[in-house]
């Protein structure tokens, strides 16, 4: 099919995109996903900004903690086997950063949440953490 | 007052390589391929669910200006239009390896869920598609 050059760009990085959904839970860095994409990592990192509104380091960590939010709200597994579940290298690192995006605790989210009987992509769209959260900055918890 | 939902619409960006992943890869049946001058009414269903169609068509000129067509474009080929459909499945797993054989791009491997298994693809021009397998003690 014939595609403009904006949209070969657009599905060149949907695929790298797509591959940190399926893959976050390893070590996914920029020069493998620039690969996936076609494009130098410089170049990358600039137009998956421009297409999708956050650099691809943030959007990783925001598809880690909504991958942890499901695993805390649907599943048993402790607190420590969730952050490495989702790609976190420690607990320390997963407590921090789930804190500091979510604005709660990860055990405090568990115990007030609830889970969600919609499909896992609608609930995935809906539940991740708003891309405006920064560290330091506290924001809104999600679900119910 | 109504009956069912049987036709919903799914942006493409070429309809015969549209007809090679939904009929040549997923398993859907043409039910409609009509030339009516103006566009080509493309429409397919499964097999096993002949009156629910999808009407596979590319955003263009008459129905929509250059300018429009250029931005449904840009939005489907940043995936975000959405997901086209969720389809079920007896068997996720299998559906899951016999599809990433013939080399459809997967964006999550089969998930346990509450609901079930499920598993998410995506067609050649952006469309998300979901595919859930129900417990088989579903009530």
């Amino acid at each position: 099919m014939r595609l403009s050059a904006t949209e070969d760009a657009n599905r060149r990085l949907l695929r790298a995109r797509d591959a940190i959904d399926r893959h976050f839970a390893e070590s996914l860095d920029v020069p493998t996903l620039a690969r996936v994409a076609l494009m130098s990592p410089a170049h990358f990192i600039r137009e998956f900004k421009a297409t999708f509104g956050e650099p691809p380091h943030r959007y990783l960590q925001r598809r880690r903690l909504e991958r942890a939010m499901t695993l805390l709200r649907d599943s048993a597994a402790s607190v420590t086997d969730v952050g490495l579940a989702v790609g976190f290298a420690s607990t320390g690192t997963f407590s921090r950063t789930f804190a500091s995006i979510i604005g709660v605790s990860s055990s405090a989210y568990r115990a007030r949440s609830r889970p969600l009987p919609a499909p896992g992509c609608f609930v995935h769209a809906w539940t991740r953490p708003a891309a405006s959260s920064s560290f330091g900055e506290a924001a809104a918890v999600t679900g119910p | 007052m109504f009956n069912a939902i049987t036709i919903t619409t799914v942006q493409v960006l070429d309809q015969d390589e549209a007809i090679a992943f939904y009929v040549g890869k997923l398993g859907f049946a043409v039910s409609n391929d009509v030339d009516m001058g103006f566009t080509r009414w493309l429409t397919v269903a499964l097999p096993h669910d002949p009156e629910r169609h999808l009407l596979l068509e590319v955003p263009g000129p008459p129905a929509l200006s250059e300018e429009v067509a250029g931005q449904v474009r840009d939005l489907l080929t940043k995936g975000a239009l959405g997901t086209a459909c969720v389809l079920t499945t007896d068997d996720c797993r299998k559906a899951f390896e016999e599809l990433s054989a013939v080399g459809v791009e997967f964006t999550q491997e089969p998930t346990e869920q509450p609901y079930g298994v499920d598993a998410t693809l995506r067609d050649p021009f952006g469309n998300q598609i979901r595919i859930t397998q129900h417990p088989t003690d579903a009530a």
